[in-house]
């Protein structure tokens, strides 16, 4: 377990290393002569009105949600689809038409939010 | 073998992978530029080496001598936190792809992927979708309006393409009965690669990791000409880099998983009935694979500078409305195939 698992780590570890090295590299040779009128929030040369967390349209809110369902849906596929053949060869066609049925119902799921006018974007 | 081996074999193939990364990310940097040259009839960087050769090298310099300039408006921690995420993904991701067969080394037996997981597509996904926070933190902690809409825009497209993304693999998943990356290659033996059996799947896995890497015609999250920078336009020196490296690493690992998932990997055809040394053949197949990267990284560089941009309420609609129902109409496709002719 650990022997397969290990790699990861280490990379994860290198990369961090690396990763840190480069975002601090920015601070190590650059000179450092910050001016008012230098780290002010970029805005095509005007001066910046109002603050930038406003609130958000509601859309991509929606979007989040059902990326959060479908997403999962996904995740139930992948148990399934690496089984898959076996089941088939255990079962037949028993192993296919509870997916099917699932990923209807997962579609006509889709068909509501589409009909609702939740992927409307104008 | 010992967990120490193990290590001291890891560092080896973290290091040639992580220098072969790093110097294809820069190479890269020089190719789209020259083929972009070539496209609109330029001559493109050619002043620094043998034809502009040594351009990434005076690239980085330059950066490294750039003032770093946090703004004011900005949330400091986050503003460093965000390239940082964005690097780590991007150096870590290419852990599970393997770049050959297993190879019999000093008598170790030995895969050419520095982690040989059981489940490195679950890895890939959800390092992929961390990806989202780095751009997202990054837009959002800058303080700049520009930078807020580009991180939001990339937000939603990102989660909105990796759910047709998700739906694909399903695809490949059944067609091998595994999610490690070495089992996904090895059972496209043969002309069998996954791009024949399911061209559905393949077309909308590679649509998706277009709008995953943020490449043109998806690459709304910082089109220059409405939103400036996008999510980086308050980024200067190495932390700007870091975007724009780990933007062309993303780039390598999608053409890497392209190949890996639906183009056979390293797989040759019918080379084993060649007769060549196992040495040679080993050779030939490392080989297949990064030409084959390198025609799909092609494909990204070409797509790029021929297809103008699209309209954010197109590439949503065309996220939910066309990639979605393709994505999942191709695994009941493959499933049907796996049932009729049990492949």
């Amino acid at each position: 377990m650990i022997e397969q698992y290990l790699p990861i780590i280490l990379v994860l570890v290198v990369a961090a290393v690396f990763a840190a090295a480069i975002v601090f590299s920015s601070r190590l040779f650059g000179p450092q002569q910050p001016s008012k009128i230098k780290i002010m929030p970029y805005e095509s040369g005007k001066d910046p009105v109002g603050s930038t967390h406003e609130r958000v349209s509601i859309k991509y809110y929606i979007v989040a949600m059902m990326f959060i369902i479908f997403d999962i849906e996904v995740i139930y596929l992948y148990p399934w689809g690496v089984e898959f053949r076996n089941l088939y060869n255990e079962y037949g066609f028993f192993a296919f038409w509870p997916m099917l049925v699932f990923l209807i119902v997962l579609e006509l799921g889709f068909l509501y939010i589409y009909k609702k006018g939740a992927l409307k974007w104008d | 073998m010992t967990l120490l081996e193990i290590t001291i074999i890891t560092m080896i193939r973290i290091a040639i992978i992580i220098s072969v990364l790093l110097l294809t990310v820069s190479y890269l940097v020089y190719f789209e530029r020259k083929i972009s040259a070539w496209t609109q009839n330029r001559i493109g960087p050619n002043r620094v080496g043998w034809r502009g050769a040594l351009q990434p090298f005076a690239d980085v310099g330059k950066l490294l001598l750039k003032e770093d300039i946090i703004p004011s408006a900005s949330n400091k921690s986050i503003h460093t936190l965000a390239p940082f995420i964005t690097l780590v993904i991007a150096f870590s991701t290419y852990a599970v792809i393997p770049i050959g067969p297993n190879v019999t080394l000093f008598g170790y037996d030995i895969p050419l992927a520095v982690a040989d997981v059981n489940i490195g597509i679950l890895y890939v996904l959800a390092l992929t979708s961390l990806g989202v926070y780095g751009i997202t933190l990054a837009g959002w902690s800058s303080g700049s309006k520009y930078s807020l809409i580009g991180g939001i825009r990339s937000s939603a497209q990102m989660i909105s393409y990796e759910v047709s993304m998700g739906f694909s693999i399903a695809g490949v998943v059944l067609v091998a009965g595994s999610l490690s990356p070495i089992t996904i290659v090895e059972s496209q033996y043969g002309w069998m690669w996954n791009a024949v059996l399911q061209p559905i799947g393949f077309i909308t896995f590679a649509i998706s990791a277009f709008a995953e890497t943020n490449r043109l015609p998806f690459d709304l999250p910082e089109a220059e000409p409405e939103l400036v920078g996008g999510y980086h336009t308050e980024y200067s020196s190495m932390k700007f880099a870091s975007f724009f490296l780990a933007e062309y690493a993303n780039m390598i690992i999608a053409s890497a998983l392209i190949v890996t998932l639906y183009l056979g990997g390293w797989q040759v055809p019918y080379i084993d009935k060649l007769g060549l040394g196992e040495t040679l053949t080993v050779l030939i197949q490392i080989g297949s694979f990064f030409v084959k990267m390198g025609a799909v990284l092609f494909f990204f560089i070409w797509v790029r500078w021929s297809i103008p941009r699209f309209r954010y309420d197109q590439l949503m609609s065309l996220g939910w409305k066309v990639m979605f129902p393709l994505s999942l109409f191709n695994v009941v496709w493959v499933a049907v195939l796996i049932m009729l002719f049990n492949i």
